[in-house]
C-alpha cells in the first residue's frame, strides 16, 4: 500500500508543527497552571523572599543611618536628619553593645581632625551603607572649610542621584538577586522535576510515536519554561516596584532577554541532573545541592565585595552571578543593555556549555 | 499488499553494571498479516516490552530488521506513526489535564478531524468523565482513555503493551469488549499480555515468548491440539465402585482420591455419556488443556505470573 492511498483511507491531512506547536504549548501551558507546587515556587516564594529578606536588611522606610555618637562628635552637628538619626552613648563600650544587638548601624567617635566610624558587623549591609553615609558628611564638611579658608579657590562639587552611591536602600540590592534566584530555582527545578516525571509516566516515549516531532515537543515546553520566566519577573518587578518601592529604570524591559537566556542555562543544568535522579525527592534534593551552592556564591544574597577572596573566585562558576550582575545594572543602575555585553556573553557562555553536557547525558531510552 | 509486521531476527543485549549482560531479546522473527489480532505472550521479564519498543521504532535492536506496514521505523516519520496508534504500559498523560484536553491534545497530534476526541471518549464509555483530571479516573478508566488516545489518529495498526494488567476482574473484561470491537474494525491489533486466558480470549494468533526468544507461534486452538493433551474429567469420590471406575477408563488414566476421581481421557464424549448414565455428576468439572498447558510444554517450565 503506499502512502497516498493510506491518506486516501483515513481522509487525513498532512500533519503538520503548526497544529502540534499551540496544541502541546496549551496542554503544557495548562498543566504549569494547575500545578500548585510549581506556582508557588515560581512565583509565591521569591515574593516571600523578598518580604522577609526586606524586613531583615531593614524595610524601604528606614533609610536612615542609625548613628551612635560616642561623646562629642562635633561633625555630625552638620548632619542632615534625613539621611541620620543620632543618639549618644557615654563610652565605645557602650554603644558598641548597641549595635551588637542590631540598634544601631554605626558608632563614631571624633577625637580632635579624626573621625572614626565602627560600623556594624551585626547588620553588615546598613553598617556599609552607614560608613558611606558618614564619609560623605565628613567630606562636605571639609569642603566647606575650605571654601571658607580660600574663597577664591573654585570648589568642585559632586551630587549624588538616586542609584548606584548615594542613598542605596536594601531593595534595590536584594531585589535583582531575589529574581535571579527564583528564576534559578524555577528553571532547574522546573527541568529536573518534568525529567524525572517523563520516567515515570513515559511521556515523551508515547509522543515519540505521534506524528509530531520531538523537537516541537521540546521546543513547546521550552517555551512554556521561557514564558513562565518572563511572567515571573514581571510579576515580581511589579510587587518590587509598587508594594517595596524598587525604582526601576528604563531599561527595565532589558531584563526580559536576560532572564530568558538565563533560564536556557538553568534548564541545561536541571536536565542533567533530571538525567541523573530516578526518583522526585533525589531530583529535588540535587536541585537544591546545586542552585544552594549557586546562589551563595553568586552574590545575589550577599555582597561579593564584602565576601572573603575564595567566594569571589567561586562565583565566576556561577551563572547565577551574572544573571544577578546584569539585572541589577539594567534595572536598579539604568544602565544600558551595551554595558552588561560581558555578562550576556558570560551567561551565554555558560548556557551553551551546560547545553551540550545535557545533550550528550540525555538519554532517550530512559525516557 | 505488504503484512502489517514483518520482524527478523532482532537482537538485543542489555549491559548493567550490576547484572551483566542481559539478552533481553536474542533472534525474534514474526510476521503478523493485516487484520490480525496478535499476542505475545509470556511472563514478565521475558522480552516482550522490548520486542514491541524496537518494532515500535522506540528503541533500535542491535541487530534484526523490522518492517512497519512496509516500512521501518527509523528515522521517525509522521507519515508512519500517524497510522499507528500505541498504548504503552504506563499511562502517559499530560499531567493536570482532564480527559478532555488529553483526548483533544492528541487528536491536535494526530492532525484529526473535529470532533473525533469526543467520538473516541465516546467509544471508550467516558464521556461522563470528560471533565475529571486524568490523575482522579479509576485505573480502569486510563485504560480506556490511553486507548482512546491510541485510537483517535484512525490508525492502521494499533500496539497494545500490557492493558489490563492491575486491573480488576470486570474491568479487564470491559476492556477486552473494546479491544474486539478495535479489531472487528478491521484493524491490526498486536497485544502483549502474561495473562493465558487474555490471548486465548482475544488472539488469533500468540507468539509464546520466554527468556528473549519467541518459543512457538501458532492460533490458542491450534496450540492445544498440537499439544494432543487428554481431558480431565473429575467428579466426587464415592459416586461409583472401584471396577466401575476402571471400567470406564478403558486403559486410560484414572487416578482415585479420597475426595474425588479423576478421567484423564481423549474420547471425553464417551466418558461423559456414561458418567451422566451412571447418574454420577455430583462435583463435575471438564477441563481440557489451555495455553498454560501449551506454556509448561513449549517452555519445559511452569507458568509464573
Amino acid at each position: 500500500m503506499s502512502l497516498d492511498t493510506a491518506e486516501a483511507r483515513t481522509g487525513r491531512p498532512r500533519i503538520s508543527a503548526s497544529r502540534a506547536y499551540p496544541a502541546l504549548v496549551r496542554a503544557l501551558g495548562r498543566g504549569w497552571l494547575r500545578d500548585r507546587s510549581q506556582v508557588f515556587f515560581t512565583i509565591l516564594l521569591p515574593l516571600m523572599f523578598m518580604v522577609l529578606l526586606a524586613s531583615v536588611f531593614g524595610s524601604t522606610a528606614n533609610t536612615v543611618s542609625r548613628v551612635i555618637a560616642v561623646g562629642d562628635v562635633a561633625v555630625l552637628d552638620e548632619a542632615d536628619p534625613d539621611t541620620f538619626t543620632v543618639t549618644e552613648a557615654a563610652g565605645l563600650d557602650e554603644a558598641l553593645a548597641v549595635m551588637r544587638a542590631g540598634d544601631a548601624d554605626a558608632a563614631v567617635v571624633q577625637d580632635g581632625d579624626t573621625v572614626r566610624i565602627y560600623p556594624s558587623s551585626t547588620n553588615s549591609t546598613s553598617g556599609a551603607i552607614a560608613a558611606g553615609n558618614l564619609s560623605a558628611l565628613v567630606d562636605d564638611v571639609n569642603v566647606e572649610v575650605l571654601a571658607e579658608a580660600a574663597p577664591s579657590e573654585p570648589v568642585l562639587t559632586t551630587e549624588v542621584e538616586e542609584a548606584e552611591g548615594g542613598a542605596m536602600r536594601p531593595i534595590q540590592y536584594l531585589a535583582p538577586g531575589i529574581l535571579a534566584w527564583g528564576i534559578a530555582i524555577a528553571g532547574v527545578f522546573g527541568a529536573a522535576g518534568t525529567m524525572v516525571d517523563w520516567k515515570r509516566d513515559k511521556l515523551l516515549r508515547r509522543l515519540r510515536l505521534t506524528p509530531a516531532s520531538v523537537k516541537t515537543f521540546l521546543g513547546a515546553k521550552v517555551s512554556v519554561n521561557l514564558a513562565v520566566a518572563v511572567v515571573q519577573t514581571a510579576v515580581f518587578l511589579a510587587v518590587a516596584a509598587l508594594a517595596f518601592g524598587l525604582e526601576l529604570s528604563a531599561w527595565t524591559w532589558f531584563a526580559v532577554p536576560l532572564v530568558v537566556l538565563g533560564t536556557f542555562a538553568f534548564l541545561a543544568i536541571g536536565v542533567v541532573i533530571g538525567g541523573i535522579a530516578q526518583t522526585s525527592p533525589a531530583a529535588a534534593g540535587l536541585s537544591n545541592l546545586v542552585t544552594m551552592p549557586m546562589a551563595f556564591v553568586s552574590g545575589a544574597f550577599y555582597p561579593l565585595a564584602l565576601s572573603p577572596e575564595w567566594v569571589q573566585w567561586l562565583s565566576y562558576l556561577s551563572p547565577m552571578r551574572y544573571l544577578n550582575e546584569a539585572l541589577q545594572a539594567v534595572v536598579v543602575y539604568g544602565s544600558p543593555p551595551s554595558s552588561v555585553l560581558p555578562q550576556v556573553g558570560m551567561l551565554a557562555a555558560f548556557a551553551v556549555a551546560i547545553g551540550l553536557v545535557s545533550w550528550k547525558t540525555f538519554k532517550f531510552d530512559e525516557l | 499488499m505488504d503484512a502489517a509486521i514483518e520482524v527478523a531476527d532482532l537482537r538485543k543485549t542489555y549491559r548493567g553494571r550490576r547484572t551483566g549482560e542481559v539478552r533481553a531479546v536474542d533472534g525474534v522473527s514474526f510476521r503478523v498479516e493485516r487484520g490480525e489480532f496478535f499476542g505475545i505472550l509470556g511472563p514478565n521479564g521475558a522480552g516482550k516490552t522490548t520486542t514491541l519498543e524496537i518494532v515500535e521504532g522506540l528503541r533500535k535492536p542491535d541487530s534484526g530488521t523490522v518492517r512497519l506496514l512496509g516500512r521501518s521505523p527509523w528515522p521517525h516519520s509522521p507519515e508512519l506513526t500517524g497510522r499507528l496508534g500505541v498504548q504503552l504500559q504506563a499511562s502517559s498523560f499530560f499531567e493536570f489535564l482532564t480527559a478532555k484536553e488529553q483526548i483533544e491534545t492528541f487528536a491536535e497530534l494526530y492532525g484529526a478531524a473535529k470532533g473525533r476526541g469526543d467520538e473516541m471518549l465516546d467509544l471508550v464509555g467516558l464521556t461522563e468523565h470528560a471533565d475529571v483530571r486524568c490523575e482522579k479516573l479509576s485505573g480502569g478508566q486510563q485504560q480506556r482513555l490511553s486507548l482512546a488516545c491510541a485510537l483517535v489518529g484512525d490508525p492502521e495498526l494499533v500496539f497494545l503493551d500490557e492493558p489490563t494488567a492491575a486491573l480488576d476482574p470486570q474491568a479487564r473484561r470491559n476492556l477486552w469488549d473494546l479491544m474486539r470491537a478495535i479489531n472487528a474494525e478491521g484493524r491490526t491489533v498486536v497485544l502483549t499480555t502474561h495473562y493465558m486466558e487474555e490471548a486465548e480470549a482475544l488472539c488469533d494468533r500468540v507468539a509464546i515468548m520466554d527468556a528473549g526468544k519467541i518459543k512457538a507461534v501458532d492460533s490458542p486452538a491450534g496450540f492445544v491440539r498440537a499439544l494432543d493433551a487428554p481431558t480431565r474429567v473429575t467428579i466426587a469420590a464415592g459416586q461409583l465402585s472401584e471396577e466401575r471406575v476402571k471400567e470406564l477408563a478403558s486403559g486410560e488414566s484414572v487416578t482415585a482420591g479420597e475426595t474425588q476421581v479423576v478421567f484423564e481421557t481423549r474420547d471425553p464424549r464417551k466418558l461423559l455419556t456414561a458418567l451422566a448414565s451412571d447418574g454420577a455428576l455430583e462435583d463435575l468439572s471438564v477441563r481440557t488443556a489451555n495455553l498454560e498447558d501449551v506454556f509448561l510444554h513449549v517452555t519445559g517450565r511452569e507458568w509464573r505470573e
